[in-house]
């Protein structure tokens, strides 16, 4: 029993875990690269992306189900990077494309919030475009973590998409969230319970040290 | 005569089709202060920005040492960085003032000097306040700051876009010390925009004035504040209204 709620608890960090990196390394540069640069579609890029914000996990979850299913259109190429439905890789993939656009949309607003001049001075100062960017990422730092932080908000505590392309799987692909929504349907309030806290501590303190290094850089 | 640090050839520079620079010729030595007066919407930042190569012109070229630049051309990382701005509002990064000061010299891999950071920063009279935080400082301090960051990387050319426009009359004069001794000891070109023709006067070898994106005269200070050869010149420098 305490093997198994362990592995679900392990399981739900691991994909939360990897579809936060995942998208921060998407969300982040691309957030960097829209605050930044005036192009013709931008206006139009950043509609999808404030659309994606706010797009219902479950729907992102059915869209990668249809994708990764064997007569969709990555499932029926076969590939080996292309991950399996009802396998964790399925549930990172949901989880990232509904991660991205959040991390996305506020670090392109925490760029936007720098002063535009402060690109200007540190090329002026002979910085190539790459370390002013940076700069500009180092002066927007406080917005670009708690970009990070509502990303693995909106994951960690989300059950649709999971539940979807993952299944439920004992053993397999069952995560926090499924866990409970299973352990209430059997009436087992107390285990469903106890989850509910167990999830509520893991983001509690996950929160905390991200807000650790966040407050850190408002002291600054 | 000295072949000039810039020599331009019928710069133009255009936002979304409106012109807002029109330049057929003008040259600046190596060496000088070369000021640019004229009221807000002339062009002359827009100058100093195409004279620091954030921007590229229109059309026309711009002759920098022996390197031609036209527009759609990649200018050199090696050449922009021998041109930087103090600007009018300093945007100081998020740091300590020494570490805004080396900032320059970081992006260029070069080794950040103790000494050398001391040395500038007495210069501009902030020794004192190396370990403050930079967001901390008084609007003078940061221009000083500013300039500081900007004399570490000892550019040949240093553009003065208005750096003590709001400034209180000691740090005006500080910074005008500072301008004047960098000129005359590293021997850096400045090319200075101010509204204020009696820094110009005070400062500058030569003057330019600057009327709806067009120089109307380049002359000797001497020269353009006792007899300018434009009427407008003429009016400027008497305080009259000049569209």
């Amino acid at each position: 029993m305490i093997q198994d709620l362990a592995d679900i608890i392990l399981l739900s960090l691991q994909v939360s875990g990897i579809a936060l990196l995942l998208s921060t390394m998407i969300g982040v540069p691309l957030g960097i690269w829209m605050g930044l640069n005036r192009f013709k579609l931008r206006r139009l890029l950043t509609a999808v992306l404030y659309t994606g914000m706010g797009f219902p996990p479950v729907v992102i979850g059915l869209f990668v189900y249809i994708l990764l299913s064997r007569n969709g259109m990555l499932g029926s190429l076969n590939l080996d990077i292309v991950p399996e439905l009802f396998t964790p890789g399925a549930m990172i993939v949901a989880q990232t494309i509904i991660a991205f656009p959040l991390v996305a949309g506020f670090t392109m607003a925490a760029v936007i919030g720098v002063d535009p001049q402060m690109r200007s001075q540190v090329l002026s100062l002979g910085a190539t475009k790459t370390q002013a960017a940076y700069a500009v990422m180092r002066e927007a730092r406080v917005g670009v973590i708690a970009a990070v932080v509502a990303g693995f908000g909106s994951i960690i505590s989300e059950v649709g998409a999971v539940m979807l392309v993952g299944g439920n799987i004992e053993g397999r692909t069952r995560v926090m969230t499924t866990a409970i929504v299973l352990e209430t349907r059997k009436g087992n309030f107390d285990l469903a319970l106890s989850l509910g806290i167990i999830l509520l501590g893991i983001t509690f303190l996950t929160n905390l040290a991200i807000l650790r290094l966040q407050g850190r850089a408002v002291e600054q | 005569m000295t072949n000039p640090i810039y020599k331009i050839r019928e710069l133009v520079k255009e936002y979304d089709g409106r012109r807002v620079l029109d330049i057929p010729d003008l040259e600046i030595y190596p060496g000088e202060i070369f000021a640019l007066v004229g009221p807000s919407g002339a062009g002359k930042s827009t100058l100093l920005r195409l004279l620091n190569f954030l921007e590229l012109p229109t059309s026309g070229e711009i002759t920098f040492l022996t390197h031609k630049y036209q527009p759609d051309m990649d200018v050199p990382l090696e050449i922009k960085r021998r041109v930087t701005t103090v600007f009018q509002r300093p945007i100081l990064l998020n740091q300590t003032v020494s570490e805004n000061v080396v900032y320059g010299l970081r992006v260029r891999g070069k080794k950040e000097s103790n000494g050398l950071c001391k040395s500038v920063l007495k210069q501009v009279g902030l020794a004192h306040l190396a370990h403050q935080r930079a967001r901390t400082l008084s609007g003078g301090e940061a221009q000083r700051v500013a300039l500081a960051r900007a004399m570490i990387i000892q550019p040949d050319v240093l553009l003065l876009d208005e750096p003590t426009a709001n400034l209180d009359p000691y740090n005006i004069t500080l910074i005008e010390e500072i301008a004047k001794n960098t000129n005359q000891i590293n021997q850096t070109t400045l090319v200075l925009v101010t509204h204020n023709i009696f820094q110009a006067r005070r400062l500058a070898n030569r003057i330019a004035l600057m009327l709806d994106g067009k120089i109307i005269e380049v002359t000797d200070t001497e020269h353009f504040f006792k007899a300018p050869d434009d009427p407008r010149t003429a009016a400027f420098v008497r305080g009259d209204m000049v569209y």
